[in-house]
């Protein structure tokens, strides 16, 4: 077995310690517990049983630690050493724990944070190396996030659209340090989707596969950026975007459509086209028109400007673009885009100039620099 | 999510309103000072919200390289130098309000005669790595 196999029997474990009525906070530290010792012995010892396994670990450790705080606290309040008897836990109950991670009560971070332990089974060290953090403030950022939803009861449903956008948060972190957090988070929204129906869980699956496979092409081995129609389509990984249209295509028969299938079906365009020239531009435009309806987000009509630009013509996309407030991040980066593909050079090269000083992260700076030099080499 | 420096400045930055020099206070307005500041870096560890905070040597040299198979030519210090930075903070918040409400925290540490300095910080944004659904469609 595998951690990420091991770490996937986490929630149904937490579940089960928690439906024995054990508080959420302690029988989560119990599971971390469990799951380090399962590392540690597993590998000359495997059971035969290994949820089983971790349940009983788990909940001894609970116990030993229910029963040191009890000591500490001179109480004479005791939990019973057998178990009492509870309904099995279900997919149900991995869902509840989604819910109350992802609690609108906690800051986005939080949330993230929290998932990615009780949920996902990661320990505190590697989220905090994940997200650049000392680990010390990770543990705080955790337990504080733990005592903030420790009131929350588990018997209604939540809200899936809080779950998902904690979902997305994870997996737009990338990659850094020993965790994968993107493919963590297809992990996480996999199981998901498996545990509730619903359109937009599925969408937003698909949403990352579409996006996962395009990542091997999306960087020169130099770590400079590649933007979309230069990138080298053989080494797009086609098994993940054949799982993301099928699923999508299933989610999109429901007929109840979401921001996430929508932005879903926009990289399922890009991911059918053979080339970049082949690119079903009109559709694209149409899918961002959906968008915009399902979504009044300022970063949806840049896109779509960059998108009427292939669709319409370069003027038409400056036209779409001239709507627009041009203070909206990236605007003056597609203003570049366009001004090139219409043909003046002399104002896309000033523009991606200005672009790159305002531009939010490393790689774009860089290739919006590269772009700026790259015309100004004409001049 | 995201990572801000709070700088603070020997020199360079506009006056602060309590702009009394650090040696003109009483030994005791020191101690509450530099007791603020560790308090402050102690709260936002159980927020978690601290990644890290150094203070800086006044002493700096500038340095460049002077050639192959040579020692890099060293200067300075130049006290006509405007910027001299004087130590950080980071932080890893969930928005820019938040940053600059703690900026603004920070620079309520008590100076002389017990009142906040006002001292003025600098909040910059890191440069973060790019998101793995890309925000913009030029970049796909």
């Amino acid at each position: 077995m595998d951690e990420a196999q091991l770490r996937s029997l986490t929630p149904g474990v937490l579940a089960v310690l928690v439906r024995r009525g054990a508080d959420f906070a302690a029988a989560e530290d119990a599971v971390q517990d469990a799951l380090v010792e399962a590392v540690h012995s597993w590998p000359a010892d495997p059971p035969r049983d290994a949820k089983g396994w971790l349940v009983t670990v788990a909940w001894r450790k609970f116990l030993d630690a229910a029963r040191a705080d009890t000591a500490r606290r001179r109480r004479e309040d005791r939990v019973d050493d057998e178990p009492p008897p509870g309904p099995t836990p279900s997919a149900d109950d991995t869902l509840q724990l989604y819910f109350l991670c992802a609690h609108p009560s906690l800051t986005p971070s939080s949330a993230v944070a929290l998932t990615l332990r009780a949920v996902g089974g990661l320990t505190t060290r590697q989220i905090a190396q994940a997200y650049l953090v000392p680990e010390a403030t990770m543990a705080q950022r955790i337990s504080r996030a733990k005592r903030t939803v420790s009131g929350v009861r588990l018997d209604r449903p939540g809200d899936v659209a809080t779950v998902l956008r904690v979902l997305y948060l994870v997996f737009n972190e990338g990659y850094s340090g020993d965790i994968d957090l993107a493919a963590e988070a297809i992990r996480l929204t996999r199981q998901l989707a498996a545990a509730i129906d619903h359109p937009e869980a599925a969408g937003l699956l698909a949403l990352m596969l579409l996006h996962h496979a395009r990542r091997a092409a999306r960087t020169a081995p130099d770590g400079s950026l590649v933007p979309l129609a230069e990138q080298d389509r053989g080494r797009w990984d086609t098994a993940s975007i054949a799982e993301g249209i099928e699923i999508l295509q299933a989610a999109l028969a429901r007929d109840r459509l979401g921001e996430f299938q929508a932005q879903a079906a926009i990289a399922a365009l890009h991911a059918d086209a053979p080339t970049a020239e082949e690119t079903d531009w009109v559709q694209i435009v149409e899918w961002y028109d959906e968008l915009t309806r399902l979504t009044d987000n300022p970063v949806v009509r840049l896109n779509r400007a960059v998108a009427v630009g292939e669709a319409d013509g370069a003027q038409a996309g400056l036209a779409a673009l001239a709507e627009l407030d041009d203070s909206l991040p990236r605007h003056t980066a597609v203003a570049a885009h366009l001004h090139e593909r219409a043909g003046d050079r002399p104002t896309a090269a000033r523009l991606y100039a200005e672009a790159a000083r305002k531009a939010p992260n490393l790689a774009e700076r860089d290739h919006l620099t590269r772009q700026a030099a790259r015309l100004n080499a004409y001049q | 999510m995201a990572k801000y420096l709070l700088l603070k400045h020997y020199r360079g930055a506009p006056a602060p309103v309590n702009n009394i020099p650090m040696d003109k206070w009483t030994p005791e307005e020191i101690s509450a000072h530099i007791q603020y500041m560790n308090d402050f870096a102690a709260r936002l560890e159980k927020t978690g919200e601290f990644v890290d905070g150094q203070a800086l040597a006044p002493e700096g040299q500038w340095v460049r390289y002077d050639g192959e198979g040579r020692p890099p030519v060293t200067d300075g210090p130049f006290a006509e130098t405007k910027d001299l930075i004087a130590g950080w903070m980071i932080i890893d918040v969930d928005s820019h309000e938040r940053a600059v409400e703690l900026a603004g925290e920070l620079s309520a540490a008590p100076g002389a005669g017990g009142r906040p300095i006002h001292e003025w910080l600098e909040v910059r944004p890191f440069l973060a790595a790019p998101p793995t659904i890309p925000e913009c469609a030029i970049h796909g």
